[in-house]
């Protein structure tokens, strides 16, 4: 059967097996038909994060996608297309540590099966960044910290053994929590059924109860002098 | 000048560089992907630590297993040393932030990280976060180190180590996003690049990337490597793509089955035991099978939902209603550059080899689950700090670039080079050949026939090439260099094979099934300088 792939110029097509997963196929197609299709791959089974690709738009992992006819195959998006379908990947570096998603302060506490069932998902996390090339903020404002920085930023702030979660909180107030449009597509494309957009509305709650404040909330509500027009919340329309 | 040049970006190279760092050292960790794409994110089962949180447990009950299990060709110092550092790896961990699974039994820190059993164990010894153990310690670390500003140069590929006078001064790498050469000056080095597994392409459970770049980049400069021939078989991967389903899958109730129906094994007996008990069935050209259907949908989506969904994608088979087609698979290797007590590699001072790289001695003949992820902690940390000190008093004077153009030479060579035959069918039936003649069972007549096979094999590399000539991002040629590395790997292991006239552990041979007391000792190779 045929499959389109996005290469560096073109659209090209190749013929591969049936019943088979996408990684699969681009060896089958790399060791026999052409041996410059470049790709990144490495477990086979899902943990170690490196194959994630977008197949008819939608993202997943390579390893964990059955190919079917006239699949079409694209890099990420989001990211610098390097070669073919490898991206760059060095911006999860960049916003982890911009979010200083680490455990702080450790403090010796007790802790029992349900404080681990708190992070268990969230830990789950393989960085394979799907959600980064379908979440529709990074088209708009790339310095967004994206949603597994802020999912694993959730991660330590709710760990009991933190005692200094407060700064977590404070390093993803910038292009972070309030950036988020909750539309959810990061949850959609997670291969390890993440759910980031839930993770970051629980992290609103805690940075409201640290002392800040929904930015876009208070323009809307005393920033702007210009109280006529635009889209922000007019006090003195309408009531 | 950096003080600790650390190769290998995985468990054992984080943890490395975290140790490093603390002590005092300028550290750069180069990897030729990215950190936590590495084989550790695999191990799934836990890390062991005689902490007694569910049954009574002693360091010296973990002592006498890992012993037991190494079949009497472990360092029992270093086992010592490694077990006994266990606790206290697991409290370091655990200040890491590692999200281990936890008991209910109201207490606080350590005492709270659940323990389960694994084979080989006296006692629920093995702590773990889920089925995601690996995973989570990975992730944890590469926080950390970006809490710590650990220098990070991604997607470097090792060439060469740099010798001087028995010195390593540092190491040759290719920059696989541009395709330049580079020269990194180190005063130590620490290898940490993982096992070799996938020499068995095809029949592995290891990532395509466990070539043992390391081992071979020592093996090339001079160093000792040791215990080649024991390599460890996961008896249940799935037949065609070899991807592993979780020994939890046996320990829940699941069968073996041949084609006949027939169960042929208990299916709790050790890894290497089940492994050969399968392989013979096999080669009695019979199919086995994982029998999970008595188990019911229920239970199965409760207690091992991955392995559910991995047998719907890689077998196209319902594990509640059909049969799991399976094959054992090579899984770990237990041999690798030979080193001393600390960690230093025998023949290039300077040079400190720790993790599945290396052999420490402390896994023998077989390795017992839990242990690896142990070893890259602990003992990532040992060398680490050894690293260190070797640096304090190493000369900071750079070796000259002669490894460098040596390195430049050869790669315009591959590149010039016409591709008369396809390295990717080579790698194919490199892995088909070792899977089966240098296995699960072995024979002196197929080690011999596999060695020859082998040598031609060498042979013909020279009409090998890459049909991509691309300079940046050239993945052909990072492959080509890779399966380099694995085919110059391939002849000590059958080499120490064939020396190794008896059965021992993972090695079993055909006609020598037991163990021979003479030969209770390790098998190391070097190679001879030319003259």
């Amino acid at each position: 059967m045929e499959i389109k792939i996005q290469r560096e110029k073109s659209v090209e097509s190749f013929e591969v097996s049936h019943g088979i997963t996408l990684l699969t196929a681009l060896y089958e197609i790399k060791e026999a038909q052409d041996a410059s299709l470049t790709f990144s791959a490495g477990c086979r089974a899902s943990v170690c994060g490196t194959c994630a690709v977008r197949v008819n738009g939608k993202e997943v992992l390579s390893c964990a996608y059955k190919v079917q006819e006239g699949d079409t195959i694209e890099p990420l998006q989001y990211h610098p297309v390097l070669r073919d379908l490898k991206v760059d990947k060095h911006k999860a570096k960049e916003t982890l540590t911009k979010s200083t998603a680490w455990l702080q302060s450790y403090q010796e506490t007790s802790l029992n099966h349900k404080d681990e069932m708190q992070t268990e998902k969230q830990t789950d996390c393989i960085l394979c960044d799907s959600c980064y090339s379908a979440c529709p903020v990074l088209a708009v404002n790339p310095d967004f910290l994206g949603p597994f920085t802020l999912t694993r930023a959730y991660r330590y702030s709710i760990d009991k053994q933190e005692s200094n979660a407060k700064a977590i909180v404070d390093n993803i107030q910038t292009n972070g929590v309030w950036d988020c449009t909750l539309c959810g597509e990061c949850t959609a494309v997670c291969p390890k059924g993440i759910d980031p957009k839930m993770d970051i509305t629980m992290l609103r709650g805690i940075s409201l109860q640290h002392g800040h404040t929904d930015p876009s909330f208070a323009t809307q509500s005393f920033g702007t002098p210009d109280f006529g027009g635009g889209f922000g919340f007019d006090p003195n329309g309408g009531f | 000048m950096i003080d600790v040049l650390i190769i290998g970006s995985g468990g054992a190279g984080l943890t490395a560089a975290l140790s490093a760092q603390t002590a005092g050292a300028s550290v750069l960790v180069v990897g030729k992907t990215y950190p936590t794409n590495s084989q550790t994110s695999m191990a799934q089962g836990g890390i062991n630590a005689a902490l007694g949180n569910i049954n009574e447990d002693h360091v010296s009950s973990h002592i006498a297993d890992t012993i037991k299990s190494a079949h009497g060709l472990c360092d029992d110092d270093m086992v010592r040393k490694m077990c006994a550092d266990a606790p206290q790896t697991i409290e370091w961990l655990e200040q890491l932030g590692v999200p281990f699974s936890r008991l209910d039994n109201g207490k606080s820190g350590k005492e709270t990280v659940a323990q389960h059993q694994m084979g080989g164990a006296s006692a629920k010894r093995a702590c773990y976060a889920q089925d995601y153990t690996g995973l989570k310690i990975l992730h944890t670390l590469y926080d950390t180190c970006l809490k710590e500003k650990i220098d990070f140069l991604d997607e470097h590929y090792l060439l060469n180590l740099i010798i001087k006078d028995g010195v390593s001064k540092g190491a040759t790498f290719l920059n696989i996003r541009t395709g330049e050469l580079k020269q990194i000056d180190a005063k130590s080095v620490v290898i940490a690049t993982g096992g070799y597994a996938s020499l068995y392409h095809g029949f592995t459970t290891n990532a395509y990337g466990s070539t043992g770049d390391g081992v071979a980049a020592v093996l090339r400069a001079g160093g000792a490597v040791s215990d080649m021939e024991f390599i460890q078989f996961h008896p249940t991967a799935f037949k065609h793509s070899a991807i592993l389903i979780s020994e939890s899958a046996r320990g829940e109730g699941g069968y073996l089955l041949n084609s006949d129906n027939e169960r042929f094994v208990d299916e709790l007996k050790p890894r290497d035991e089940v492994a050969r008990a399968i392989f013979s069935q096999l080669q009695n050209n019979k199919e086995v099978f994982l029998d999970l259907r008595h188990l019911g949908e229920k239970k199965l989506m409760e207690t091992l939902p991955q392995e559910v969904a991995l047998c719907k994608l890689h077998e196209q088979v319902n594990p509640s209603l059909e049969l799991i087609p399976i094959k054992p698979v090579a899984h770990y290797s237990m041999g690798g550059i030979d080193v001393d007590y600390a960690l230093e590699v025998n023949g290039i001072k300077g040079c400190f080899a720790v993790g599945e790289c290396s052999n420490a001695k402390v896994h023998g003949a077989n390795r017992l689950g839990g242990n690896s992820l142990l070893e890259i902690s602990a003992f990532g940390k040992f060398a680490g700090e050894n690293a260190y000190k070797h640096s304090i008093y190493a000369s900071s004077k750079s070796a000259d670039d002669k490894q460098l153009q040596e390195d430049k030479a050869y790669i315009e060579t591959i590149y010039k080079k016409e591709n008369r035959i396809n390295f990717y069918e080579k790698r194919v039936s490199l892995g088909k050949l070792f899977y089966q003649k240098v296995g699960i069972v072995r024979e002196n007549k197929a080690l011999h026939l596999a060695l020859e096979e082998v040598i031609s094999v060498q042979v013909a590399l020279t009409q090998m090439g890459i049909e991509d000539k691309h300079q940046a991002n050239n993945s052909n040629l990072i492959d080509f260099l890779e399966f380099s590395n694995a085919l110059l790997l391939a002849p000590t292991i059958i080499s120490s094979a064939i020396a190794r006239d008896e059965s021992r552990g993972a090695h079993f041979k055909v006609g020598f099934e037991e163990e021979n007391k003479d030969l209770q000792k390790h098998i190391v190779l070097q190679w001879k300088k030319e003259q």
